[in-house]
Formats: structure tokens, sequence, C-alpha cells
């Protein structure tokens, strides 16, 4: 079989059992909680009498036992119905998918942005080590790394909505605005700045000093040496031999970083108004919208199962010695 | 140990920021009697211009530097809770997998696995919702999303400790197997967990800062996050009560971050002059 698609059977395969049971922890967990989706409903403003609330109970099915309502709950999810949102009033699959597109664009500009300034920092720290720029770069990323990212959003709105005006105080497009093609793009763009940089510079520290970590292991090591003593050029060497080998962990950490972006996503989304997933969490938890958040909690996983995936196969890209094995 | 520990610059700058932190920490209650949650003078009063409220005061007339002396309590109190019960109960699970393998190892991977998919922070959202805004409430959910790296780092500490000599030797004397796991295999174990430590305070104090802007936090207590929340209102005209607090926060990060990295210096000189 390619190699390729063996690495995506493996993933998918180990991602089921990793569902089914975040399915059953979370249901079972949020089903402690105080009151149920008619709560909810009726504090919602509905209001009604005993009877009606009894109604109510059975026609959405909650006056079964717990165990036949998991059960119900994972068969729909089998054909991907992911239930009711009782905030929404629309099927909680819609819902997701509305915000979805939102926190992934977010997110990848932050993954970009950390990514690739990161990387390139951290080669220019870890070529030459101890030097000024080196101990400057280390200093101000693990500051950065120190930061909550909402403070970090805060402090840039400050900055550069509210003293110099350059960007917009948040949302994720300018409401009302016709725009098309690339004239929205940009729009889009303009208003995604601070949050992904808010979101970004976190994890800039992350990847800067893995990079130059690897970089400083991988001057070391006897190819590097059989390098130079080619007489190959200092910047050739830097890039080509050194950089694409102290490469390998960051990539690593991306896939281990993902799930935690995503989570602080929750708290970006709020401070820049921008409708997406994160936001949508902390809309539930506050309707006490249990199978929206309980849709969430999966989108999320399959999001961080998904990105692990891509990951390992990039990994598979820059190290051909995987895919062999 | 603590000899290298003192040689490496990163982790004397960490306690020189941390020491102060928590000594200010724990004397809250002598420094600023009362209840930092009352009005205490004007509202809105800019810091530097009052010996009585050198931080200022907020929107509602509380002195700053008492929130933010009270604030450091709670951000500690949290961290430490959360980081011991993380690393305890990451210890447990990666002894008990890497020593006693089999079955139980692949079903407690698989655990782990697990709740490393499961985005750490929309799990501790829905475990406040569950449980209601509290201090303990916090400290689990922070729990439950950190425990896996302890995990896994002292389960392959285990594996490659499990077929040494003194393991066998133990065996032979008759020993439990839980009992050589826990009493003589894990304490050698543990040098790579206390570096995971500090990694899991500084998330723990991130975390507990997101939860409680986000209006999640313990509402009798007044936490850093929380006024970060409270000067966003006034963020146009008094940015300085959000910038206070994030400066705090950010100080005492970057305390533990560098005191995990001189700890860990100072155990790979260990491990390179053995």
């Amino acid at each position: 079989m390619n190699p390729v698609w063996r690495i995506v059977a493996r993933r998918l395969g180990s991602a089921i059992p990793v569902l089914a049971i975040v399915a059953v922890g979370s249901y079972g967990l949020l089903a402690l909680a105080p009151g149920d989706a008619v709560d909810a409903y009726l504090s919602g403003g509905a209001g009604g009498d005993a009877a009606y609330v009894a109604q109510l109970r059975q026609q959405w099915g909650l006056d079964r036992s717990f165990g036949a309502r998991l059960l119900a709950y994972l068969l729909s999810l089998v054909t991907l119905d992911f239930g009711w949102s009782v905030a929404f009033g629309r099927p909680v699959r819609e819902v997701v998918l509305d915000r979805l597109a939102n926190t992934l664009l977010l997110m990848s500009a932050a993954i970009a942005l950390s990514f690739s300034l990161g990387t390139v920092l951290g080669v220019v720290a870890g070529s030459r080590p101890g030097s000024w720029r080196d101990r400057v770069l280390s200093l101000l990323s693990l500051a950065l790394y120190a930061a909550p990212g909402f403070w970090l959003g805060l402090m840039m709105i400050v900055a550069f909505a509210v003293k110099l005006s350059w960007f917009p105080l948040g949302g994720i497009g300018t409401i009302g605005a016709p725009l098309e093609g690339l004239a929205r793009v940009r729009d889009m763009a303009w208003h995604l700045a601070m949050p992904a940089g808010a979101l970004g510079l976190v994890y800039l520290a992350l990847y800067l000093r893995l990079m130059r970590s690897g970089m400083v292991e991988a001057w070391r090591s006897d190819f590097v040496r059989t390098a130079r003593a080619k007489g190959l050029a200092r910047t050739r060497i830097v890039w080509r031999h050194v950089a694409r080998n102290a490469l390998l962990p960051v990539v690593t950490m991306l896939g281990l970083q993902a799930g935690s972006m995503l989570g602080g996503s929750v708290v970006i989304e709020s401070v820049f108004a921008i409708p997406g997933l994160g936001r949508l969490a902390y809309e539930a938890v506050g309707q006490r919208d249990v199978p929206l958040l309980l849709g969430i909690i999966l989108a999320g996983t399959v999001m961080v199962i998904l990105i692990n995936l891509l990951v390992d196969l990039a990994y598979a890209r820059l190290d051909p010695r995987v895919v062999r094995r | 140990m603590w000899r290298r520990f003192r040689h490496s610059g990163a982790g004397v700058a960490g306690v020189l920021v941390l020491a102060p932190i928590v000594v200010l920490a724990l004397l809250a209650p002598w420094l600023s009697p009362g209840d930092p949650q009352a009005m205490a003078g004007p509202p809105l009063l800019a810091p530097f211009q009052d010996a009585v409220f050198p931080l200022g005061t907020d929107r509602l007339g509380r002195n700053v530097l008492a929130a933010l002396l009270h604030g450091a309590s709670a951000s500690l109190i949290v961290a430490a809770a959360a980081a011991l019960g993380a690393l305890f109960l990451g210890t447990v699970v990666g002894t008990v997998a890497g020593f006693v393998g089999g079955r139980t190892d692949e079903a407690l991977m698989r655990l782990t696995e697990t709740f490393q998919a499961v985005p750490g922070f929309i799990l501790a959202l829905a475990l406040v919702s569950v449980l209601g805004p509290s201090l303990a409430s916090v400290v689990l959910a922070i729990v439950l999303s950190s425990w896996t790296g302890p995990a896994r780092v002292v389960r392959s500490e285990i594996l490659s400790l499990r077929s040494r000599d003194f393991v066998d030797a133990y065996r032979v004397l008759g020993m439990r197997p839980l009992e050589i796991a826990f009493r003589e295999v894990l304490p050698n174990a543990l040098p790579p967990v206390v570096t995971l430590a500090s990694v899991v305070v500084a998330a723990a104090i991130l975390v507990e800062a997101a939860l409680s802007f986000l209006g999640l936090g313990d509402p009798n207590r007044i936490t850093w996050g929380r006024m970060i929340a409270e000067g966003r209102s006034v963020l146009r005209t008094a940015p300085y009560l959000s910038v206070i607090p994030g400066v705090a926060i950010i100080l005492t990060v970057l305390a533990v971050n560098l005191i995990g990295e001189g700890v860990n210096e100072a155990l790979a000189g260990k491990r390179a002059a053995a």
C-alpha cells in the first residue's frame, strides 16, 4: 500500500475509539449538570405549567433512562446527526458548520504566523548561538510566551485600533459592505490581522525555541561537518542541512499545540467579537445548551485529529525514513 | 543539584522574580486588610497620583493594589493545586501503565490519547458549566486537561527502568509489583516530572486567567483575569486597569518558566556528570 495511505488509515483507525470515548465521556459529564434541556428552554422566557413541562420532557425523550438516551445519542451521531440546539432553535450540525469556517481561518492565520515567524527567527537565533541577536530574541519570545493571548489582544486593540486606528476593533468583516472577490478577502484579512496576531504571537516562542535548540544540535552533527568540509556556503548549510533537520520537532509540536490553540481561540474570539466555534462554545455554556456543547467538543476533537493527520503527512515528507520504516 | 541550579542564570532570575510575588501573595491579608472588593476611594484614579492608592483605583473606586495582591494568592493557589493534582494523577497513571504493561497499559494509553485529542480549554468550559464557577472546579478543569503530559513522561521513564536488575532483585525479595513500582522505581523516574511541573504551573496560571476573564472563575474572589475583564469596559479611558494585572501574569508565568529552565539545566548537568 502507498505509505501515505497507510499513515492516513492508521490515524483514522485510532480516531474512531477516541471519538467514541469522547462522545460517551462528555455526554456522561454534561448529564451531571443541574437541569435539563427543558429547564434551559423554559428559562429562556417561554415558561409553562407542570403538565406542559412533562409533555415537553416526553416529547424530547427526556423521560427515558440515562442509558437509553446515551444510546439514542450515539446512534444518531453515526448518521452525523448531532441533535438540536435549544438556544439557536436549529440543528447543532448547521450551527457548528456555520461557525467552523471563521475559526479555521483564524487558526490557520495564527498557525501560519507563529510557525513561519518562529522558525525563521529560530534559524536566525540558532545560526549563531550565544550572540546578542540570539539573547534578545530568546528573551522577547519568552516574555510573549508568558502573556495571556486575550491580554495581548486587548493591548493591540488599545494600540492599533483605538490610538492609531489602523485596524478595526473586532468582527470578521465590514458589516453591510457589499464586497466581492479580492476586496472581500482584503477586508477579512484586515479584520483578522489583530486576532491572528494575538493568538499566534503566544506560540511564536515555542517554535522559535524548538527551532533554535534543534539548530544548535544539528550544527554539531557529522553531516554538517561533512558539508562544511565540502566547502558549501554558510547560508546554504544553515537552510538546506541544519534547518531542515531542526524542523522535525517543530512540526511535531505543531500537532501537539493544535488543541491548545483551539482553546486559545475561544478567548480571542470573544475579545474580537468573531463569530467562530470558540465563541459558540462560550455561548453554549452561557445558555446551558448541552447538545450544542457536545457537538462543539466533538467537532474540536475531530479538528485536532485531522490536524495531527496533516502533521504526520508533513513529517513523512520532511523525513523519508518515517515512511520506509 | 542545588549548586548547579544556582549557576544557571535563568533559574536564579526566575526565583528572584517569583519569590517576592509569593511573599506578597502570602502577606496580602496583612498588607491590605479588609475586602479588596470594597469601595475604597474615588473611582478611576490613575496610578502614581495618590500615595494611598499607588496603582490607582478602578471604575468602582476599588484599590487596584489590594486587588492585585489578593489576586496573586488566588492565582498561585489555583496553579499550585492544579499542578499537584495533574502531576499526581499523571504519575499514578504513568507508573501503572508503564510497570504493569499489557492490556492495562494499552487501555490507559488510549485514555491518555483521548484526553490529548479533546481541546483542553473547551473541556474546562464544559466542566465549569457543570460544576458551577468556583476555585475547586477551575482546579479540577485544569487537572483534567493537563495530566496527560506527566503521564506519558512517567510511563516512558518507567518502561526504561523496569527491566533493570534492581527491579528483579526486589521481585526475588518477594515485594508486590505495585509496591516495587511506586516505592522503588518511581523515585528514579521523577526528575523529568519535576521539570514538567513548571510547564503545568505556567499553563495553570494562564488557563485560570482565561476562565476568569470569561467570567467563569470564582465569583467571590478577585483574580487577575477578572481584573482584566473588568478593566475592559474602560479600555479607552483607563487602559492601566487592564495593563497592570496583565503585567503581573506575565511576570509570574515568565518566572515559573525561567525556574523550569534552571531545573532543566541543573538536571542535564547532573546527567552529563554522572
